[in-house]
């Protein structure tokens, strides 16, 4: 079905803007919100150009010269990058947020209660919904998770479920980011953006806030530290100034007021984590880690590692301090468990995912491998363990022998293989070098989860700044948007 | 809340200590020309021998001239010295800090740090040299006024401010060691332009050209600036001035913040300022200016070590 465009063609900036075969996130026509949305567009086409370009190349400066930048490492430097920004916004309507909310607690409420059966009772492997060795012979499941009671129930406090929106205009989800997703920085500094540097647009404009996202992630921090902390010490741990977010680090700890940490400031006596400070070791009780499994305890993970906290695992057993995200959430965002999703919302909640997958065959599910084997021309086939991209064949760009190099591949081991279709992400009006033209985009939230789950307004709109590009990473060019949802 | 990292309380001491450096650094070759200048002409040596860098400078250059040497202060990435160095260190420290400091500071940090980055070897040729540190010094200073009007006042800014104190006595002490043998007066010289010349270029150096003029009206003499420059009460230079705030901090540090530890540095403090209150400057001349700076530099250096020892190395 093809939507009909639910603004007119513009007489101004918009004015040759065509979206193509794809949907719009500001033209393509939905059940309600036109009025808004026609609000904007006209707002949106009455700006002019030229000043556009001034403004953002001032505002740009400014993202530089505070420091809202990723690091990118050659041999001999370090350059500080801002992620692009594009100034034309992209919307969501009051009934659209309340549904992709609805659907993203649903979702992040299945996770934890998927993990939390992984690591105690297991029934939904004994009633043969997921395979047990799907999930058991997993990189990222952790035996000494098991039997163990986290506080709430919560094991994803930070999730960011990636989502993409199809040619119908059906939001997807593409992948749980369950255990450590970033990019929430960008959301809050974009908005500051728009806000100091683009007032007019603005103004008026019913946008709900995002700025609480620090107070939000506190809270949640503090729900969930150990019951015998009185006012719990949170900290919020790094790799340091050497990571390539440690920005977002810096804007998280900063927003939420709690010190920055590295693993050399904590030590673990008796089974209690506590920070070098200036006074002596202070305890602490929370600790939301920005640092991966394997480098949280050298005892556990990784002896010949440099990095982490000898003997926080030790202390995490023992229920003396908290960590968010819980080790072994990996386990749920992995691309084979994705598949099973949509059963994993059923098996949990009863009732069904609000917001579907991209349609998935499961290679080793005989129905899965036939229809992929069928259709490999058509499919994207990716393996489960593997990430970035790698070893995955895009069916409708791949020759006719490495199509049958992979189908002999795929016959070898269904077990390591998905399937899906290609999907035409929406576009939303993007300043290019040739003026506004469409550009793919896809939308990351953010939900926190202490004692129950919480959904910052919006969420990363990250866009692929050239043209028909449907990568929208910022290592490939990838930029981003303010994303507005509308009261 | 309230704590202050191991970690941090040592970044703060190096932050303040290379913003230091460099502002000096800047005041040094700012009044190069006439500092340089000697008996014998032109001589770049002391801003060298100042640093103790007479080894790594002529490793890479035959002479010490107008051409190296500002280049091999200012904008050799690597000399460990130079004003560049200092400013990726100064920002490397502050990068860690950004969760202490505020956003205006980290800010100008950050473009200061940018601005010095790209700047080309033009910039510091010499008829660019005398502005080029003026822009650097003031860019020093709007540091210095951020940090004053936006840093909260805790015990962060108390470590800001003993490092900033320290490298400040240092520098001072550094500057009048190098200077006073060259400026001790021949009897033919006494009263020449040359001398004069001299004496300005150090007090300028040091940003004492105005109060030494009100204070020392009439009678400068090498005695009376390097009096003026280790014992003024008033002087924000005077490396007095600078070991009693030092010692006024750790001790606010240490009651205020109820932080143990750090006795050994308050005594070595109490030492210095004893030292440094009992004598005159004629005690120090008589009994050789340079053993005395060279103690006083020794010592600072142990107390330094001593407040690291205390509240910021890994216990």
């Amino acid at each position: 079905m093809i939507q009909q465009q639910a603004a007119p063609p513009g007489n101004g900036l918009l004015a040759r803007y065509r979206r193509g075969d794809f949907f719009c996130e500001l033209t393509s026509a939905r059940p309600s919100s036109q009025v808004e949305l026609s609000d904007l567009f006209a707002r949106l086409d009455a700006l002019d150009e030229e000043d556009l370009r001034r403004r953002i190349a001032l505002a740009e400066k400014e993202l530089f010269d505070l420091g809202i930048t990723f690091t990118v490492y050659s041999d001999k430097d370090a350059i500080d990058r801002i992620l692009p920004f594009d100034v034309l916004p992209r919307v969501i309507t009051a009934a659209e947020w309340a549904r992709l909310e609805s659907g993203i607690i649903q979702r992040v409420t299945a996770i934890n209660l998927f993990l939390d059966d992984l690591y105690h009772d297991r029934r939904i492997l004994a009633d043969k919904v997921v395979p047990a060795d799907l999930v058991l012979g997993n990189t990222n499941y952790h035996e000494f998770m098991r039997g163990l009671k986290v506080p709430c129930g919560a094991y994803s406090h930070v999730c960011g479920i990636d989502l993409i929106r199809d040619q119908e205009g059906l939001f997807r989800v593409l992948e749980d980011n369950a255990r450590t997703p970033s990019g929430v920085s960008y959301v809050v500094e974009n908005r500051n953006l728009m806000l100091q540097s683009f007032p007019d647009l603005m103004d008026g404009a019913r946008v709900r806030p995002v700025d609480n996202y620090g107070l939000m992630l506190r809270q949640a921090l503090e729900q969930v530290a150990p019951p015998t902390a009185g006012d719990p010490q949170v900290v919020l741990l790094s790799p340091g100034i050497y990571n390539s977010a440690f920005f977002e680090h810096v804007f998280l700890a900063r927003e939420m007021g709690v010190p920055l940490v590295e693993g050399g400031d904590l030590i673990v006596e008796n089974d209690r984590v506590f920070m070098r400070t200036t006074a002596g070791h202070a305890a602490v009780d929370c600790i939301y880690r920005r640092i991966d499994d394997a480098f949280l305890d050298p005892k556990v993970f990784r002896p010949d590692s440099m990095l982490g906290v000898p003997g926080l695992m030790d202390a995490y057993r023992k229920g003396t301090v908290s960590i968010a995200n819980a080790p072994g959430t990996g386990v749920a965002d992995d691309k084979a468990v994705y598949a099973y999703m949509p059963r994993i919302v059923r098996y949990y909640l009863g009732e069904e995912a609000v917001l579907p997958n991209v349609e998935t065959f499961i290679c080793r599910e005989p129905q899965g491998l036939k229809y992929t084997l069928d259709h490999l021309e058509e499919l994207v086939v990716k393996p489960v363990g593997e990430s970035g991209g790698y070893g995955m064949i895009l069916g409708p760009k791949a020759s006719r022998s490495e199509l049958d190099e992979f189908r002999a591949k795929l016959k070898a081991d269904p077990a390591n293989y998905i399937s899906q279709p290609m999907i035409g992400l929406s576009v939303c009006p993007t300043l290019t070098d040739k003026g506004v033209e469409p550009r793919h985009v896809d939308l990351r939230p953010f939900a926190v989860t202490g004692s129950k789950t919480t959904v910052l307004p919006g969420g990363l709109t990250r866009v692929a700044m050239k043209e028909g590009s449907l990568v929208v990473n910022s290592s490939q060019g990838g930029g981003s948007k303010d994303t507005w949802v509308l009261e | 809340m309230g704590a202050l990292l191991s970690r941090n309380a040592d970044c703060l001491l190096w932050l303040a200590r290379y913003m230091e450096r460099i502002e000096n650094l800047a005041r040094i070759l700012g009044v190069a020309e006439t500092f340089a200048r000697d008996r014998a002409g032109r001589n770049w040596l002391p801003v060298v021998q100042i640093n103790a860098d007479e080894g790594r400078f002529f490793a890479r250059h035959r002479i010490a001239d107008a051409h190296t040497v500002p280049h091999f202060y200012t904008l050799d990435q690597d000399n460990p010295t130079s004003i560049v160095s200092s400013m990726r260190a100064a920002r490397e420290n502050a990068r860690a800090l950004r969760p202490l400091i505020s956003i205006e500071m980290w800010r100008q940090l950050n473009r200061m740090s940018t601005w010095l980055g790209g700047l080309s070897d033009n910039a510091v040729a010499p008829a660019n040299l005398s502005a080029l540190c003026t822009e650097i010094k003031e860019a020093c200073q709007l540091h210095q006024g951020i940090t004053e009007g936006t840093f909260y006042r805790d015990q962060a800014h108390y470590f800001y401010l003993l490092g900033k104190n320290l490298e400040r006595a240092d520098q001072t002490t550094r500057l009048l060691d190098i200077k006073y043998h060259t400026l001790l007066p021949r009897p033919e010289d006494v009263g020449s332009p040359l001398d004069t010349s001299h004496w300005n270029a150090l007090l300028r150096a040091a940003a004492g050209y105005q109060a030494a003029r009100r204070v020392l009206s009439g009678t400068i003499t090498p005695r009376s600036v390097a009096g003026f420059l280790l014992f003024s009460d008033s002087f924000p230079r005077s490396v007095i001035l600078c070991v009693r705030q030092m010692d006024w901090l750790l001790s606010q540090v240490r009651t205020r913040y109820g932080l143990r530890g750090g006795a050994a540095a308050m005594e070595l403090l109490d030492e210095l300022r004893a030292a440094l209150t009992d004598r005159t400057i004629d005690d120090v001349v008589n009994h050789g200016l340079h053993e005395f700076l060279d103690w006083v530099q020794q010592r600072l250096m142990l107390i330094f070590s001593e407040i690291r020892d205390a509240y910021c190395l890994p216990r």
